[in-house]
Formats: structure tokens, sequence, C-alpha cells
């Protein structure tokens, strides 16, 4: 985690507090979606990569209708992508039996799944929250029934995200100041700094604690959102639910090749 | 550390998300219990403060290289066990939406690794029994030290394990181990450092930052934590080895190719015995069918799983029809951009 990802963060903000048609649908509905895609794309067979591909018309819909600039989201997903990278390629190395009509290595069938399925799940997760928001995603966890403590502790943290990182920033940045460039701290130095940065942010949680008290906080973060699931939630929760069963239960993009194939031969 | 979705069957995701679940509404009604009125904002600048310290890197001792603060158990000495537990849950669930660290159906697993090990095991197992009630610096030290690498080796072995039995990767067990295992005790060691110079800057600086929460912390006795662990073991070796068993011929195959026969069977005998102590009289073997009795959510996709016959057709088609769809969806994002931005999205689902 680097000083990057906190302008990325702020961006990711950003795009969050757009109003455009899906971000307008209810969070509950994108947030119960996303998850069920992800668990639909992982419930394949490891071998399995075509039947894959008609899963990117979610995060590709999503991620267009919600205008999020793809750039942005592309080098999110290569900045996540080391540990499936790493832990997926060894599967050419241990399975080689071939697999399949054209002889392929089973282990480069299933890497190549594996990265598939990282490009569905993440781009998803990242599609969801940058059409949704931190603060309309986690009110509508609590509507879902996750407890208000720790979608509470969910909100309380993003809003001080920013404060805090940003006190980070300044003492990091003194500290480069009066220090060779490039170097990292000693311990020595190390511990007294992150230690008063850690006494600051309490302080500072203090006083806000305090300031929110006497502006009436009795635990709870209030919301304005409307609570009622709309028409075209459902029909988004009803739509995507069919699209997946039907792309779980047949294999889409095969139906396609081999209606071209007949059509062409 | 942060384990992806792209490795996670439905079926470990889903065990884990329960297991991680309920510790976050049991430790979400014991805050609430125990609940000094300023620690919920104090919880959310705790887990703020988490990522800034990430940003910070120190330099390792006697090493070129660099590594920073990951929290677990410096939360956990700063709000007890189940405010930190939430704060962790917290910090890995905003890594998760925001950074794509770690996947959404891996959260529950990450939570688990990154967050009661720390919380409910090396916390109260070691740090508070070498630290003692107010030990020396050395004492504190070697406390800080031995936690966080007990609480990494621990989360190691769970993302190792949930790999192996969500059955994607090729990884066999010992392989995989060997590599987390000493990597995650370098890991602990630097994570120890940091911890035990903010704690003992702490210490000195406001000493009642620790203690007043560590009375307000736990003071409960050791059981319900051996009895969630041990609920945690039974259900993750169960969801393990009725997973891990779906592919034992691919599984053993490889571990025959790479490891020759003499190890496959010491290490198969280690893994598998202990699946299979948790497991009773399921089988493992090869071309076995999913007992009945064994049935759970997501469970016919499962049965699907066994080595699928591609045949000539199919394969071909496959690979034409995906490119086309491949194709089809970029052509639906241009023009869902460009056109039609303007209408909700419902006209595409059936796409």
């Amino acid at each position: 985690m680097g000083v990057a990802d906190w302008i990325d963060l702020g961006q990711m903000d950003e795009l969050g507090r757009m109003d455009t048609p899906v971000h307008r649908i209810d969070a509950r509905a994108k947030a119960s979606v996303t998850l069920a895609f992800i668990v639909v794309v992982m419930s394949f067979p490891r071998y399995e990569v075509s039947a894959l591909v008609p899963f990117l018309f979610y995060p590709v819909a999503l991620v267009s209708l919600g205008r999020i600039p793809c750039r942005h989201i592309a080098r999110k997903i290569l900045v996540a992508a080391p540990f499936a990278l790493a832990v997926g390629a060894f599967n050419p190395f241990f399975d080689r039996q071939p697999h399949g009509a054209l002889g392929v290595p089973g282990g480069w069938l299933s890497f190549a799944s594996i990265l598939l399925r990282f490009l569905l799940t993440v781009w998803a997760a990242l599609a969801l929250v940058a059409c949704t928001g931190m603060n309309r995603l986690g009110a509508g966890l609590g509507r879902l029934g996750v407890p208000r403590v720790f979608v509470v502790q969910l909100l309380f943290l993003y809003r001080y995200l920013f404060v805090v990182s940003d006190e980070g920033g300044k003492m990091l940045r003194s500290v480069e100041m009066r220090s060779e460039k490039g170097r990292p701290l000693r311990l020595r130095a190390y511990g007294p700094l992150l230690g008063t940065l850690l006494l600051r942010s309490m302080d500072r949680a203090e006083r806000v604690y305090r300031a929110m008290a006497a502006r009436g906080f009795e635990g709870e973060i209030r919301e304005l959102e409307r609570p009622s699931f709309h028409f075209e939630d459902t029909l988004f929760v009803v739509g995507w639910l069919t699209f997946f069963i039907a792309a779980r239960v047949w294999n889409l993009a095969d139906g396609l090749g081999l209606l071209l194939t007949r059509i062409l031969a | 550390m942060h384990m992806a979705d792209a490795l996670i069957s439905p079926a470990v995701g889903g065990t884990m998300w329960a297991v991680s679940g309920g510790l976050i509404a049991v430790c979400a009604r014991k805050v609430k219990q125990t609940m000094r009125d300023n620690l919920v904002p104090m919880m959310g600048v705790l887990g703020a403060f988490i990522f800034a310290a990430q940003m910070i890197n120190f330099s390792i001792p006697g090493t070129g290289s660099s590594g920073h603060l990951g929290g677990g158990l410096l939360l956990t000495v700063l709000l007890g066990p189940y405010a930190a537990f939430l704060v962790i849950a917290s910090v890995l669930t905003v890594q998760a939406f925001f950074f794509a660290d770690g996947g959404l159906l891996a959260l529950g697993c990450n939570i688990f690794n990154l967050g009661f090990f720390p919380a409910f095991v090396a916390y109260p197992l070691v740090y508070r029994m070498v630290a003692g009630g107010r030990g020396g610096a050395f004492r504190n030290w070697a406390a800080a030290l031995g936690a966080a690498v007990a609480g990494l080796l621990l989360g190691a072995l769970g993302v190792v394990l949930e790999t192996l039995a969500s059955g994607i990767s090729e990884l066999p067990f010992v392989t995989f181990a060997a590599m987390m295992l000493p990597i995650h005790l370098a890991i602990g060691l630097v994570e120890g450092l940091a911890t035990a110079v903010v704690v003992s800057f702490v210490t000195r600086a406001r000493p009642e930052a620790l203690y007043a929460v560590q009375e307000a912390g736990m003071r409960r006795g050791l059981w319900p934590v051996l009895a969630g662990l041990a609920a945690a073991a039974a259900l993750l070796g169960g969801a393990g080895s009725w997973f891990a068993s779906t592919h034992p011929d691919g599984l053993e195959w490889s571990i025959a190719k790479v490891t020759g026969k003499e190890e496959l069977s010491g290490s198969d005998a280690g893994v598998r015995g202990e699946l299979a102590k948790i497991q009773g009289k399921t089988a493992v073997l090869p071309d076995y069918g999913f007992k009945p009795g064994e049935a759970e959510a997501g469970e016919p996709e499962a049965e699907a799983e066994s080595w699928p016959a591609v045949s000539a057709g199919t394969s071909l088609s496959g690979i034409v029809g995906g490119l086309m769809t491949l194709v089809l969806a970029c052509l639906a994002g241009v023009v869902l951009k460009g056109g039609f931005a303007g209408r909700t999205e419902e006209g595409r689902s059936g796409a």
C-alpha cells in the first residue's frame, strides 16, 4: 500500500458518488447480485474456460452503464493480480495430463480458467463499489442483516480513512524532507513515529466523538437514502439471476460457437 | 496473504463466510455489551490508522529490505480481542472493496485467517501469557514477536488449507505449505518487531491507552475461544475433506510426478489422515461419488466437477463461441457506454 493508493481511493470515492442508472439501483440488489455472480463463477469445474466468458457481460454492463473509466479499474485489477497468478501458475507444472480433444495440458486449461475467474470476480467487486459508493453500500449491508455495530464500524473507518491518512502522509513527508531520499525509516525512529500517529489519531477520535455526542449521536449513523426496494431493483435482481442461471446451466459461448460453425460450414 | 476469489470454491468460501460472519455477530454483541461509549469512533479511527500505518515502511534490521505493519496484533493489544476482530474485519472488507486486495467470496477466509488467529489465538494464548500483567521491556518484545509469528503462521496454514480444500490450485499441500510457512515466519518477525516498537512507545507515552483497554477487554478465560476454535476447525476440516476429495486423482498424480512415490505416501497420509479423522467414515478414494449425506448448498455444481468429458466438437465450438462472446461483451460495453446510458440495464441481462 503506497501513497498512490490514496489517490486511487479518492477516485473510487468520487466514482461512487456519481448518479447514473446503475448508481441509483438499490445497494442491496447490487451487493447480492454481485455475490451471486461470484459464487456462480467459482462454481464451475476447474477446466472450464469458454462457459465463463459470457459472465463478462455483468461487469461490463455495470462499468459501462455506471460510466466508470476502464483504465482505472484495469489498473486496480493488475495491481491485485500477483497472488492469483503466483498460485495459479503452478498448475501447468503439476497437471500435464492432456485434456480435451485439443490435447491442451490440463494445467494450462485450469490456469486459464483461474485467470479468467480472477478477472471476473475482481472486476465485478470493483465495479460494485465504484457504482455504489461506500456510504450506500454500508447502509445496504446493514439492511441486509449485517450487524449494526459492524456497519457503523465500516462507515466510521471509511470516514476517518482520509483524515488519518492525510495525517500520516504529512508525517511521512516531513520525515522524507529531513532524511536521505528513498531510505526507509530505522526501527528506532519508526516506533515513535507510528506511535505518535496512533496517539494523535486516538485523540482525534475522542474529539470527534465529543463533537458528535454534542450533536445527538447515539451509536448509529443515520442515512437519508430511500429505504424502499423499487421495481427497477427487483428487475435488476431477477434479470441478472436469470442470466446467471442460464449461463451456468448452458454453455452459452459454446452454443453460439456451434451455431456459427454450423452456419459457416 | 490475502486470498483471491479465483482460488476459492463456493463451498469453502461459503463455509468461511458463515464462520467469520458468526464471529462478527458474536463480537458485535460483546462490543455492544461492554460498550464504552467512545469505543465506536475509537474503533473506526484505529481501523483508519492501520491503513495509514501500512503506508509507512521501515528498514528491517540486518537486511536490505523494508516492511510495514500488518496491524492485527497491535489492534488486539489496544482494543482487546472482540473489538479488534471487528476492526480487522472492517479493514479487510474495505481492502477487498477498494483495493481488490482479497476477494468478496474469499472475504470470510481472509477475516478468519488474519483476524481470528491474532485476536483469539495469538493474543490470549501467546501475548498475554508471555507479557504477563505488566512485564518488562524484554517480555513485551518477546510477547509481541511470539504472538505475531504464531498468528501469521496459523493464518498462512489457514490459507494453505483453504486453498487445498477448494481444489482449484494444483499445488500439493506439502509444496504450498513449504512455500508459505517460511515466508510467513519472516513476515511474522517483521510484524512482531513493528508491533513491539509501537507498543513500547505507547507504553511509555500513554500507558492508559493500553491498560484501560485491556481491562475492558476480555477477562473470560479461554473456554469460549477454544470452543470457537474447535468448531471452526471442524467446519474447515469438514468442508476441506469433502472438497479436497473432489480431485484425488489429479492431486495424487501430480504429487507422484513431482515428489516421487515414497514421499507421496508419507505426505498423503499426513494430510488425508487429518482430514479423514474429522470426516469419519467417508471414504477418500478415487472414483468415489458424493455421499448423499454430505450434500450442502451449491452441491449440484460440485457433482459436475468430476472430470468433464470434452468432445472435439464442443471444444472447438467452445473456443469459437468463447471468442465471439468476448467480442460481444466488448461491443456491449462500448454500446452501453455510448448509446443507452440513459436507460436501466435490464435489457442487457438477457443478452
